[in-house]
């Protein structure tokens, strides 16, 4: 099968192929936050839903529902990237002479910063994962053997340059959604004069309610001290817990 | 009477370095239009053994779509809905210096000065955006009913009039408004209707192939037309594509 009979190649190498499959990975991740943000807002409920809900994800479907979301995740921001990055590229060369005088009528500057604000949230995904998945922290990867995920977040979040950078990532993203959000819509065909208005309005909305439920979290527990407490009992109890030889007494509650 | 500065884009071939070359405009009339300026400074350059200005015009009405400058950054100019003819030099205040420059993309290959090729846009048209068969001359009232909501829709899209505004102003040079435009106004319609998923494939590859850039949603095209084409007819396009493309590969 050569290029021109293949339709998936096709649609991938034509301009709007291309943006369909932004927009549809895209409705993925955008769809993933509101999930992960709901969950996160546990961690002000108490720990134990907390480290509940965290042993449920992790154990759904015997083990593999985490591991099918993962990869399902890993494809979409893969096909995501790397469509963006390619359109982007071709977007540069589509222009080989610069305006002397440049100037902009109406679009935003989220807009036209979106392959920036992306990579950025791009470089954060991965500080993320290696942060909280894989805890290369081993301060945060004893507090996750010990099933407490609720100490381990807090105790993330305790570091300022951390919760900074998670802030400052969080600001990008917010960014990258309000023009996002909106452009999911057209480029799936489904703008129109009619909800131009109402879909500006989601998109905006959308990504401030983002932006303010991930960073409350940090910066309740780095700048206001939540949690504090609870973390050094709980880590006071993992002491004792070593010292006895008693690695699985904190277990207990679940097995 | 106004002193203006123009700062104009001058470039002697399409192989050879172009540059901004300044020009002092004094005593032009408030009611000339932009080209009428033009002509006026041209007249002097002429006057003074120099080479003009070149730039592309015809009608001077706002209806042909030759006119082709980039004005202070923005093709025809900040003003809402009007060619670069239609410009006229009471906008403009005494003292001010204008940026003129012509169309740029790729796809638009500079000819001379502020004249760019456009005929790429004859060749997505070529692709796909006529109706193959003589449908005959205008018919009876109601003999062909067509909805007033899709007659309406027809009616402002194939107001375009391919002047590649929105390719200029598009910060990725996308061509997107044009043939979304050219498409819907002959997909809307009965005689247009049983060759629209030929002509959207056929326009959209075309358009590619020309080196145009790709729609980020950013809307400067619908901002500049002269035509005030909507950015519905993108939406429109990139439905019909989708569907277009799942029709050729399943059915």
């Amino acid at each position: 099968m050569n290029l021109s009979s293949c339709s998936i190649c096709q649609f991938w190498h034509s301009s709007i192929g291309k943006k369909l499959v932004v927009a549809l990975t895209g409705l993925f991740l955008v769809m993933f936050l509101a999930g992960h943000l709901a969950g996160n807002l546990l961690i002000f409920q108490s720990s134990a839903d907390f480290n509940e809900y965290a042993h449920m994800l992790h154990s759904m479907m015997h083990g593999w529902g985490v591991w099918i979301f993962r990869i399902l995740m890993l494809v979409a921001l893969a096909l995501h990237v790397i469509a963006t990055v390619q359109l982007t590229a071709a977007n540069r060369s589509a222009r080989a002479t610069r305006y002397q005088k440049d100037a902009t009528m109406v679009a935003s500057r989220s807009s036209r910063m979106m392959i920036w604000s992306g990579l950025t949230v791009l470089v954060f995904f991965v500080f993320h994962i290696l942060h909280y998945t894989v805890r290369v922290s081993p301060e945060l990867k004893e507090l996750a053997d010990f099933d407490q995920n609720w100490a381990m977040t807090v105790k993330g979040f305790q570091n300022p340059l951390v919760s900074i950078f998670y802030i400052i990532a969080m600001a990008l993203l917010c960014s990258h959604l309000s023009h996002g959000v909106a452009s999911i819509f057209q480029t799936l065909g489904l703008r129109s004069r009619k909800t131009a208005g109402p879909i500006t309005l989601l998109s905006k909305a959308y990504s401030l309610i983002i932006f303010v439920g991930f960073i409350s979290i940090p910066i309740s527990i780095c700048f206001f001290g939540y949690g504090k407490e609870e973390l050094q009992e709980t880590e006071q109890m993992i002491e004792q817990a070593k010292s006895l030889g008693l690695d699985g007494i904190l277990h207990e509650h679940r097995h | 009477m106004l002193n203006l500065t123009l700062k104009v884009w001058r470039q002697q071939n399409a192989t050879s370095e172009g540059f901004i070359e300044t020009y002092d405009a004094h005593d032009i009339p408030e009611s000339a239009s932009f080209l009428e300026m033009l002509d006026i400074v041209n007249e002097r350059i002429l006057n003074d053994g120099g080479e003009p200005i070149h730039f592309d015009h015809d009608c001077r009405e706002g209806i042909c779509g030759q006119c082709s400058l980039t004005i202070n950054g923005i093709p025809h100019s900040k003003e809402r809905g009007i060619t670069a003819c239609q410009l006229h030099m009471r906008k403009f205040k005494t003292g001010e210096t204008i940026w003129i420059e012509p169309f740029r993309a790729k796809a638009f290959p500079l000819l001379r000065d502020l004249i760019v090729d456009r005929s790429a846009f004859d060749r997505i048209i070529g692709a796909g955006g006529y109706v193959s068969v003589r449908t005959g001359s205008a018919q009876d009232a109601n003999n062909l009913p067509v909805a007033k909501t899709k007659a309406d829709a027809a009616m402002d899209a194939a107001a375009c009039i391919g002047c590649g505004a929105c390719v200029a102003a598009c910060k990725n040079a996308s061509a997107m408004l044009f043939v979304s435009a050219k498409a819907a106004h002959l997909n809307l319609l009965p005689q247009g209707a049983p060759e629209k998923n030929k002509r959207v494939l056929g326009m959209v590859r075309q358009m590619d192939a020309e080196g145009f850039g790709n729609c980020t949603n950013q809307y400067e095209c619908e901002a500049v037309c002269p035509k005030e084409i909507s950015a519905d007819n993108i939406a429109r396009l990139n439905r019909d594509y989708a569907i277009a493309i799942a029709d050729e590969a399943a059915v």
